[in-house]
């Protein structure tokens, strides 16, 4: 099948002060989103953030408490999931397993009365490389197989909006990456609207043109996946995007281009255009990749945060890199990742080390300093426990 | 269900083969006693019903023969018994299939987040059980009689002519059949109901399909299981049933069923190989059926 | 099922019920659908028509009858209290022999039933299609064959009919739905309990009667549940082969040309509330285990 033989474009999705509550528990507290049409947009958080409920919201399975939802500026809050041009790859797959793969692709088409459902689910079978399969039932298909018969199931209905719902969860790391060029390769062919959910910040940096991410049922912060990871916005955000180091402290001096924050004793300077609070109780944070380690004090210079000396408690080696824990006294622990360009660990476990980073690539939070706590021990039973029942209650919510 | 469990036999993974002498000790017991007490009981009354009666011998008198002649003088006698049987039976099946179906699919999908709800539901459902099938035939005879209260009051609506009856009719067999196998129709539904995954159902209405056509095409399918177990389950039993069609109960003598005339060919008129023979003639029919009807659902790989 | 299943049900219940609560109306209702009361509703008229004639029997097990019990004429205790003082206590006589065979009947049929089951899961043999069929047929007979092919072998043979009889065909019927009902324990348990249990130093022996024989316990007794039930309520095999011998559901059927006795309905009645009862019981103590485990979270 040719590209163009999609000639249907993706609809802008506008969800406009949407709420959701269940019984007990608010899913989405206020949540207004516009993604225009013909982008690959992505809704990424940690299980029980609402984004499953949002996909189900748009797909219709759910109706909002509050709020509209419009597809191509066509108000849909009021039809049922049946009417609506939405169509969802499940994470489950869901194909049905008393039909065989070309009646469940063109199942759809067949409800909507299209002529030629067959051929046409043939040419979205061939999209996918897996026309040959045609009349095998599901339950003969390997896991990737299956996804990728559940997005043909999806695409040959030409939908206005493409619904992801986690769809590669269940795939091993390989075929995973593999399953994200494909779809990502499908979407620019086919030019529809893609809204992907998904907890694997990688995955939803790769795919999206836009990432959205997702806490406590609202959104936290909202672009391109390159200035959500060099530029958070919250403490969350920095943490779940990749890893960060934050510390806090008071802003003691700023400038038009850049202010000082007093870091227990240790000066850091943070370009004013990347902090996002000038005054006050701030925190701020470098990613580990960005920090350099030191074997000698270096020299101070004003382009280079400076912090040491300190001691390397930890050393993991993971291939590419390596991750290095540096404690600073009165500072903390700071995580730093060294490329393996050399051969064996640059320090050893118990050296005396220096940390740099360039002032440029430092970032000051929106957050409230109190409320964001340095470092939380998950390693505990009593924690443990404590994130097995919040994933058993966010699996609940998110049926 | 009891159905399924059996055909999932051959399919199960080979268990791992150990000390088979142990195997024989689990299996011979029961399985003699199986032979002894149902195989070779069916032979029996293989030979049974091709006996010839004895030669100046008195009533219930036998000889092992092979008069194959009793088949064709039960079917001569019994043709409308045998008919009836199966076309009562077919009726009931039916008609519990209806009125399970929704219950079954309220106790299994719709109940399925409150459990304290759903097991009361269950034991409602098998409460039945839990008295006397007599008692409870008794009882509808005597509620639907024509001097109960339900039947005047339908006669004095004009809903029903003031000469008419409900017991003795093919209606109040055809009832009580019912009311008898919801039980067994309800359960296996309920099973199978209960483990009706509704991201199917989601799946469907997200391709385009109204409710009902989700219905049709996805619940109904998925639980074909269900449907095959409980109508097997409530088919077999009907057709051999003779409670319902007894004069003391529901029925007159213008419904008599094959289990009927078993009865009283067996235990009355102590003509054996009459009895026999309609027996044969009712299991090979059932084995014959069920072969047939399972076959044609295409469940055996989802039995 | 897990735990942590049980817990989910739970919380899925508390959702449930509020989301239910007719009280909570948003402006805006697009559907309601034919889930909202159409199905509740049928659901209790079914229940309805299902309990009829139990409440029917319960109520006219007070009725103050003469020897028939077709209308009624009056409440009262006497039936309940002078139960076997009727015919010269032949309800009684025949309830007792209802529960003699119905004990006699499960305890064979579950100790050969578990056996069979135990092998069809634990081993493999050549014949299993054949012993699969042959534990499959009771299932597929209609009681009127199976009880005319017995009566037919005990006839052949030239035994009596008695007590014995019934016990040998209540067993044989029982044995497959045992099978069935354990079976599907055996298949549920995980492997790896007893792997445990024998890199614990268990002996083959030891780990069958600590570990697997404890773990299937709940499932047998089910299975003699029903096999005791499904003896004690039949009267089809029953009647080709008691001769003589009266069981309950044979009194009452020899009985009902001529009027039952609502001495009848009160053993009838006092059987169900004690199922009733134990049935319930288990539920409930079920659901509130899931309750308490969903707590400790």
């Amino acid at each position: 099948m040719s590209a163009g033989a999609f000639a249907e474009q993706g609809a802008d999705l506008e969800l406009v002060g949407i709420q959701k509550r269940f019984p007990g528990f608010t899913a989405i507290e206020r949540l207004d989103l516009t993604i225009p049409a013909g982008s690959f947009f992505a809704l990424l958080g940690p299980s029980g953030c609402g984004k499953t409920t949002t996909l189900r919201l748009v797909a219709g399975l759910e109706e909002p408490t509050q709020g509209r939802i419009l597809i191509g500026g066509a108000d849909v809050t009021d039809t049922k999931a049946h009417e609506r041009p939405v169509n969802t790859v499940f994470q489950s797959y869901a194909l049905f397993p008393h039909m065989s793969i070309i009646e469940n692709v063109s199942f759809g088409l067949k409800r909507r009365r299209i002529a030629d459902a067959a051929g046409r689910a043939h040419e979205a079978l061939r999209l996918v490389e897996l026309d040959h399969l045609a009349q095998r039932r599901p339950q003969q298909l390997s896991g990737g197989q299956q996804q990728r018969v559940a997005l043909a199931r999806a695409i040959v209905n030409r939908p206005a909006l493409l619904l992801l719902d986690e769809p590669l969860g269940a795939l091993d790391l390989k075929l995973r990456r593999q399953m994200q060029l494909e779809l990502k390769t499908i979407q620019e062919e086919v030019g529809l609207t893609f809204l992907h959910v998904t907890h694997d910040q990688e995955e939803a940096m790769t795919m999206a043109d836009s990432v959205a991410v997702m806490n406590k049922g609202a959104i936290e912060q909202m672009g391109p996946p390159a200035e959500l990871y060099e530029s958070p916005r919250t403490v969350f955000v920095a943490n779940f995007l990749g890893q960060s180091n934050l510390f806090s402290g008071d802003v003691v001096g700023s400038t038009n281009t850049a202010i000082t924050v007093d870091a227990a004793g240790a000066r850091i300077v943070v370009p004013t255009e990347r902090a996002r609070r000038h005054q006050g109780r701030v925190t701020i944070g470098v990613r580990p990749e960005k920090v350099a380690l030191h074997r000698e004090a270096p020299r101070e210079s004003a382009q280079r945060n400076l912090l040491g000396p300190g001691h390397v408690i930890d050393v993991s080696f993971s291939g590419v890199s390596t991750q290095y824990l540096v404690t600073v006294p009165g500072v903390g622990t700071l995580t730093v990742f060294a490329q393996n360009i050399g051969s064996g660990p640059v320090a050893a476990e118990g050296a005396e080390v220096w940390v740099s980073w360039d002032v440029a690539h430092g970032f000051g939070l929106d957050d409230d300093a109190e409320s964001a706590p340095r470092f939380a021990a998950d390693d505990d039973t009593e924690t443990i426990a404590v994130h097995r029942r919040e994933a058993l209650v966010a699996e609940l919510e998110e049926r | 269900m009891a159905f399924a469990a059996f055909a999932t036999a051959e399919a199960q993974t080979q268990a791992p083969k150990r000390k088979s002498r142990i195997a024989l000790f689990l299996l011979l017991p029961g399985i003699a006693y199986l032979v002894l007490f149902f195989l070779a009981p069916l032979i029996s009354l293989l030979l049974t019903s091709l006996q010839a009666p004895r030669e100046f011998g008195d009533i219930g008198q036998f000889d092992y023969a092979f008069n194959w002649q009793n088949y064709t003088a039960v079917i001569q006698g019994y043709l409308p018994h045998i008919l009836r049987s199966f076309g009562y039976a077919l009726a009931s099946t039916v008609l519990a299939l209806i009125i399970s179906y929704p219950l079954a699919y309220f106790i299994g999908v719709k109940a399925r987040r409150r459990p304290m709800l759903q097991g009361l539901m269950l034991v409602l459902v098998i409460a039945p059980f839990f008295i006397s099938f007599l008692l409870r035939t008794l009882a509808w005879k005597q509620l639907l009689s024509d001097e109960s209260f339900v039947i005047t009051s339908l006669k004095a609506l004009s809903l029903m002519a003031p000469d008419a009856h409900f017991t003795g009719t093919p209606f109040a067999v055809i009832f009580g059949l019912t009311y008898n196998f919801i039980p067994f129709m309800t359960l296996p539904l309920y099973t199978t109901l209960e483990r009706l995954d509704t991201r199917f159902l989601e799946a469907g209405s997200d391709l385009y399909a109204s409710p009902f056509t989700v219905f049709r095409k996805v619940t109904i399918p998925l639980s074909m299981p269900g449907i095959v177990a409980g109508t097997l389950l409530t088919f077999i039993p009907a057709a051999g049933d003779y409670i319902n069609a007894s004069r003391d109960f529901l029925g007159g003598t213008e419904t008599q069923m094959m289990g009927n005339v078993i009865e009283a060919n067996f235990l009355v008129l102590l003509n054996y190989p009459a009895a026999a023979a309609l027996s044969i003639i009712l299991m090979a029919v059932i084995l014959v059926l069920v072969g047939v009807y399972v076959k044609r659902s295409g469940t055996e790989e989802l039995l | 099922m897990s735990g942590e299943v049980q817990a989910a049900a739970v919380l899925g219940e508390l959702a449930e019920s509020e989301a239910r609560d007719p009280g909570r109306r948003t402006p805006r209702r697009r559907r309601v659908g034919l889930g909202d009361w159409l199905l509740p509703a049928y659901t209790i008229i079914a229940f309805v028509f299902l309990l009829i004639p139990i409440v029917y029997t319960f109520v006219f097990s007070f009725n103050d009858s003469l020897k028939s019990n077709i209308s009624w004429r009056g409440f009262t205790f006497d039936k309940w209290l002078n139960v076997c003082n009727v015919e010269g206590g032949a309800v009684c006589q025949a309830f007792g022999n209802s529960i003699v065979i119905g004990v006699a009947a499960t305890v064979i049929a579950t100790t050969l039933g578990t056996m069979i089951a135990l092998a069809l899961v634990r081993y493999r043999f050549r014949a299993r299609s054949a012993i699969s069929l042959l534990l499959f047929l009771p299932m597929a007979t209609p009681e009127v064959v199976l009880g005319a092919g017995l009566a037919a072998q005990f006839l052949a043979v030239g035994v009596p009919k008695d007590m014995t009889t019934i016990i040998l065909a209540h067993t044989m019927f029982c044995i497959s739905f045992v099978v069935v009902t354990v079976k599907a324990r055996i298949s549920s348990l995980d492997p790896a309990l007893e792997e445990a249990g024998r890199d614990l130093y268990g002996s083959p022996a030891q780990v069958f009667w600590r570990v697997t024989f404890p773990l299937l316990t709940p499932g047998i007794l089910a299975a003699a549940l029903l096999s005791f039930a499904l003896s004690f309520d039949d009267f089809i095999i029953t009647n080709f082969n008691s001769g003589s011998v009266s069981t309950f559901p044979k009194y009452v059927y020899i009985s009902a040309s001529r009027g039952i006795p609502a001495e009848a309905n009160v053993i009838a009645s006092a059987v169900f509330m004690f199922a009733l009862v134990l049935v319930i019981a288990a539920q409930v103590s079920r659901t509130a285990r899931a309750k308490r485990l969903a707590k400790l979270g």
